[in-house]
């Protein structure tokens, strides 16, 4: 909303201090988006008349014109056309600056020296017209020499942008802000007057008819009619107060009304009388698939259901005598009773209407204006007539001949009660923190309009009618509460800082998730953040054919659906870094995958719709950890180192790698993109549970992301939900063992063994043979080739015992020696 | 015997180049058993080529045969292709195959190198970390709500415009417009409400650290995926002045001793009072910079008294317990203080950019 300084301190002696007023305004919380100095640079800028206009030789765009302005003629070259011999135009002389900084110099254009600049409107930054000069020799008194801002009624001025939050529908009117500055500043608010209307001794009741036929979301429609109107240019304060507020000047009938809806906050709508079926205004529903052709040219069809709030298939509308619609109530008048050049007397419309009302209406159209978008803020319900008032007081000033038809005729509708809102002084205090007396909450609100009245400790405080935002008992408590602060002031606010017995901390699942980004991190990873929006395919090229989450209204359509697992997008990530020759990396992420909740094993389900009274499936959210590692000579290997590290770091002393992989007891969203014969299944020893993968990304998969073929990438997922939700992660504190002071013994014994036999059934074997001495057993070589059957490999073991309390016998090692060998040969080992 | 045409017995043809592609175990052999039998030179390109020298009747029913054989044996080979690509990606898998416990510690080359954790990441754990210290707990939710905990219990109600101050993503799921992806962290402030409520817990005092989405065109600024942190704290006597003072003392935490923090009015449907949450500059420390246009605030984020609404849509009552509520972005404040000049950097995940934090 842009607000000329002068509009506001034709309300009140407000200082000019823009930096001062800008701090206070964000104080209110009217907060200034920017503002800009307007008029400044037309100090220099004169009339001048056109004495003569001769071509250049060789320029056929530029031409020699010769102008008085008010001295010796000058020589100007202009490449302007629409003005003849005798016509008043702009001259900025050698030496002014014009707005946004542009000099004017003495310059010398095919041979010919010109003195200074003849303007265009946009030039001069009082319109936006630039197709050519601003021709003034319609003006009265456009003498050569005289100031343009003289001539203009233009004085110096800044424009305030301002976002009025949504609630605040008061503040949107420069009536609103000046008495909200007025009230920080203590100085009294007085209307300015532009004198008064001629009544023509008929009410409009005589002349006129109005009809409200909902009433329930009109509080009341208010038409007057007046005579005697001649449509023509606005006077130049008006316009230019229009311009510098953002709305173009039209003519003087409808900017009156928009003056009014800028100043006050209240729209207003002026038909043309004579177009209308009768002199007669009134407000109905539309009838299914009634039609207007609005002032924009745009035929509208109105009363059906629409994707716009609530689908309501309603919408309020102005119909004139014959029950035909001539306008979008609070939105949008129609085109064939507008006012026009030869419009005489006219039917000026006040209403009311229903927030909720236009606010549907104007989405389910897909139309705003500037009276929509204070309707659907709230537009106070006894305004109509002052704004009435005032429209035509504005009006007169250009038609000398207007009468008006007093008083107006109103059709009134439902009128809320006044809202009243009872607490205590101390009531207040408990949400806001500062204690402040009811003399204090009185003087602090007066000013706004509301009415503060003592009833022993409680205060009656009645809710201005512009305030339609402040809602009533209990809820409107805390409404006040921020008219008192917001008026006392954020800045003088004490800050004080509260104190509970409870302490603070992370949960369980936040510290894994933070001591897992540290192993992984301290283990040379780098943590990524990818999409959780992601195109459909991504789940075909993993083989993945779940049904998937997906968007009702994506942005694109590579965004559709809702991730199921993160390895395309840490894929995507490879594939971006190495088209940047960064082809070696090793990435993690933490994050969300998304299971349908057709197929999830653990649906959501919570409430939804209106008033929370039905209940909806909703996705499994899973945690997972994703490590994708591409650097020099990873594969499946280093994911099982990694694995080490992770297991010991995490604990999971139940888990074990399983091979080859089921996948009828796994989460497809887990398993995704695996290769079959280089990755293994992490599962609980003890409850069977899976949760997670180490391995390999399979080739074709690579491949559909664009990852070069031929390289292979380590793989690790882990479903961090599951491992927590399963207790696997240890919750007890580890104990210290004690460090033996006696030497430790190590055997080393190398086996063959089958192909088809993972060598963690022989290590397992062996740890169990080994017993509570051994401390660890290390595959330290695996050997295949010359000397060995085909269907076997060599596996060699090195094995550390130690005890607590002495030095290993050789007899005794000799003994846990033979019983490893024998437990070996269970599982089909045979000793080298 | 079949029909001979141009000296080729077309049953016999078509019953060799079936077993000639069931005999092939490899893509290779499979291509040349295709062009032996329908290439240019096969013996039924020839017959096609005997064609020619037929009358009209003649060689249109023998066009047809030769048509009929080309398609048999076509679906010949398309039936052996798909066996010999499973036995050759099954040929290729267990060449490849590893024994994952069988691998060699010693054998795994590992370059000494740091990792890095990703900016934002290390910027929740700061943020959580200052607010832990100052006795909050940190709670998570679910990135996918349904319209009551995103909207409606936080006092926005269906068909309301102020739905509107949010470009709300929804899933095809439920009721239409039913479920989204949570546009703020806010719903989590319902499910601990609600939570307290059930099990009889109350007071509350968390944060929400959490990923949020908004329908917002991504450009150097905005990414329509980003990373919120909410504050709520439910409890006896808690005032604007309480609210002032953590934002404050959170300010001095995390930005600094000499950055402060300053309250103005704002709206927010959840919270009555509300207020915006500005900063001095961390640019130029309050003297007025490009970045703050001049001003020497920046705006973080949004707080405020938590609304009687909402505390009625959660089942607390307003005269007994008040509470407030706070939010900002964390990638913003990744922004603010690493000076990211492109937000879309977060998500390229260029080593470069990755490896600088």
């Amino acid at each position: 909303m842009k607000i000329p300084l002068s509009w506001l301190q034709s309300f009140a002696p407000f200082p000019s201090d823009v930096a001062l007023l800008t701090a206070m305004l964000d104080d209110l919380g009217l907060v200034v988006e920017g503002s800009e100095r307007v008029g400044e640079g037309l100090e220099e800028v004169v009339c001048a008349r056109v004495l003569s206009i001769e071509p250049i030789e060789g320029a056929d765009k530029i031409r020699k014109i010769t102008v008085d302005a008010g001295g010796e003629p000058l020589v100007i070259v202009c490449g302007a056309w629409n003005f003849e011999e005798g016509d008043v135009v702009p001259l900025a002389p050698v030496g002014a600056v014009l707005p946004g900084g542009f000099a004017i110099a003495k310059r010398k254009m095919r041979g010919v020296s010109s003195h200074g600049m003849l303007c265009s409107a946009k030039e001069l930054g009082v319109g936006d017209d630039q197709g050519g000069l601003l021709v003034l020799s319609d003006l009265v008194g456009s003498d050569p020499g005289v100031k343009l801002m003289e001539l203009l009624g233009i004085t110096a001025d800044v424009v305030f942008d301002l976002s009025a939050e949504g609630n605040r529908p008061d503040a949107w009117s420069v009536l609103g802000v000046a008495k909200d500055l007025a009230a920080r500043l203590s100085l009294e608010v007085t209307m300015p007057s532009f004198g008064v209307a001629a009544a023509s001794g008929n009410a409009t009741s005589t002349s006129a008819s109005a009809a409200n036929a909902v009433p329930s979301q009109c509080s009341g429609l208010t038409v007057t009619a007046a005579h005697g109107v001649v449509v023509g240019a606005s006077p130049p304060l008006i316009a230019q107060r229009l311009a510098l507020s953002g709305m173009r000047p039209i003519n003087n009938v409808v900017d009156a009304s928009n003056y009014v809806m800028l100043e006050l906050g209240q729209p207003t709508h002026a038909y043309d009388l004579d177009s209308l079926a009768g002199p007669a205004l009134g407000v109905r529903l539309a009838h299914p698939g009634e039609t207007l052709v609005t002032l924009d040219g745009v035929e509208r069809t109105l009363g059906l259901a629409g994707r716009g709030l609530g689908q309501l298939p309603e919408d309020l509308v102005i119909v004139d005598g014959d029950d035909a619609v001539v306008g979008i109530a609070g939105v949008m008048g129609g085109g064939a009773t507008e006012i026009h050049e030869e419009t005489s007397a006219l039917l000026l419309e006040a209403a009311c209407f229903d927030a909720m009302a236009i606010a549907r209406t104007s989405k389910k159209l897909g139309l705003r204006s500037e009276a929509s978008n204070r309707f659907e803020r709230g537009v106070d319900p006894e305004l109509a007539g002052a704004a009435t008032k005032r429209f035509f007081e504005i009006l007169s000033l250009t038609c000398p001949e207007l009468t008006v038809d007093e008083p107006s005729l109103t059709a009134a509708g439902a009128r809320a009660p006044r809202t009243l809102i009872r607490a205590t002084p101390a009531r207040f205090a408990s949400l806001l923190g500062v204690d402040l007396d009811g003399e204090t909450i009185g003087t602090l609100l007066g000013p706004l309009g509301f009415l503060v009245e003592h009833d022993g400790e409680f205060l009656d405080i009645t809710v201005p009618t512009n305030r339609p935002d402040i809602r009533s008992m209990p809820l409107g408590i805390a409404d006040v509460a921020e008219e008192i602060v917001r008026t006392y002031g954020y800045a003088r606010l004490e800050r004080r800082f509260p104190s509970w017995p409870a302490p603070g901390g992370l949960s369980q699942s936040q510290r894994l998730r933070r001591h897992l980004r540290a192993v992984l991190v301290g283990l040379g990873l780098d943590e990524v953040w990818t999409p959780t929006l992601v195109p459909e395919t991504d789940a075909h090229a993993l083989h993945l054919d779940e049904p998937l989450v997906t968007l009702a209204n994506p942005l694109a359509e590579q965004e559709r659906a809702l991730r199921s697992s993160l390895l395309p997008g840490m894929l995507t990530a490879l594939r971006y870094n190495a088209d940047r020759r960064q082809d070696e990396a090793r990435f993690f992420e933490i994050g969300t995958a998304f299971t349908h909740p057709d197929v999830a094993s653990a649906p959501r389900s919570a409430k939804a719709g209106a008033g929370g009274g039905a209940a909806t499936a909703l996705p499994q959210e899973s945690t997972h950890l994703v490590v994708t590692l591409r650097d020099n000579r990873d594969d499946a290997t280093t994911a099982v180192a990694l694995w080490w590290a992770l297991h010991e770091a995490l604990k999971l002393e139940e888990a074990e790698l399983v091979q080859p992989i089921d996948g009828s007891l796994v989460p497809a969203n887990l398993l995704a993109g695996h290769h079959p014969t280089r990755s293994a299944l992490i599962r609980s020893r003890t409850t069977g549970v899976n949760y997670g993968l180490v391995g390999e990304v399979d080739a074709p998969v690579l491949e559909a992301f664009g990852v070069e073929r031929g390289s292979r990438v380590g793989l690790l997922v882990l479903d961090v939900t599951l491992l927590e939700d399963s207790g696997l992660v240890p919750r007890r504190t580890l104990r210290a063992t004690p460090v033996s002071r006696y030497p430790s013994s190590d055997i080393d014994l190398a086996f063959t063994l089958q192909n088809v036999t993972p060598a963690g059934r022989l290590k397992e074997a062996l740890v169990a043979a080994a017993g509570d001495l051994c401390t660890s057993v290390t595959l330290f070589d695996v050997y295949r080739g010359q000397g060995l059957p085909e269907d076997r490999r060599s596996l060699a073991y090195s094995l550390r015992f130690e005890a607590q309390d002495r030095t290993l016998t050789d007899d005794e090692v000799g003994a846990l020696r033979a019983a490893c060998i024998a437990a070996a040969e269970q599982v089909g080992a045979v000793l080298r | 015997m079949g029909e001979v045409i141009g000296s080729v017995d077309i049953d016999h043809l078509v019953l060799a180049a079936a077993t000639a592609a069931q005999g092939a175990t490899s893509r290779t052999v499979l291509e040349a058993v295709e062009a032996e039998f329908l290439g240019k030179r096969s013996e039924l390109a020839g017959a096609h080529r005997s064609l020619g020298s037929m009358d009209e009747q003649a060689r249109k029913s023998a066009g047809a045969v030769l048509n009929a054989a080309r398609v048999q044996i076509q679906q010949a080979i398309e039936e052996c292709r798909v066996g010999v690509e499973a036995a050759e990606r099954s040929a290729l898998l267990e060449a490849d195959r590893l024994d994952l416990t069988e691998v060699v510690s010693s054998s795994i080359a590992s370059p000494v190198r740091r990792g890095h954790q990703h900016v934002i990441s290390q910027t929740q754990a700061e943020l959580e970390d200052v607010f832990i210290g100052m006795g909050f707990t940190v709670a998570d939710g679910p990135e996918v709500e349904t319209d009551w905990f995103n909207f409606e219990a936080l006092n926005i109600p269906p068909a309301h415009p102020a739905r509107g101050m949010w470009d709300t993503f929804y899933l095809e799921l439920g009721e239409p417009e039913t479920v989204v992806l949570r546009t703020h962290t806010s719903p989590v402030q319902i499910h601990l409400m609600e939570d307290a409520v059930a099990n009889d817990t109350l007071p509350i005092h968390a944060v929400m650290p959490g990923r949020c989405f908004r329908r917002d065109t991504p450009d150097a600024r905005h990414l329509h995926t980003f990373h919120q942190i909410e504050g709520l704290v439910i409890d006896r006597g808690m005032t604007f002045v309480d609210l002032a003072g953590v934002i404050q003392t959170f300010t001095t935490a995390y930005f600094g001793a000499d950055i402060s923090s300053r309250l103005r009015p704002a709206f927010f449907p959840f919270t009555e009072p509300s207020a915006e949450y500005e900063i001095t500059c961390t640019i130029c420390h309050g003297e007025g910079c490009r970045t703050c246009s001049q001003t020497g605030w920046i705006e973080l984020g949004g707080c405020g008294m938590v609304d009687p609404a909402v505390l009625h849509a959660v089942g607390i009552d307003p005269e007994e317990y008040s509470g407030f509520a706070f939010g900002f972005g964390i990638d913003r404040c990744a922004q603010m203080r690493h000076q990211i000049a492109d937000m879309r950097a977060l998500v390229e995940n260029d080593l470069r950019f990755v490896e600088q934090f």
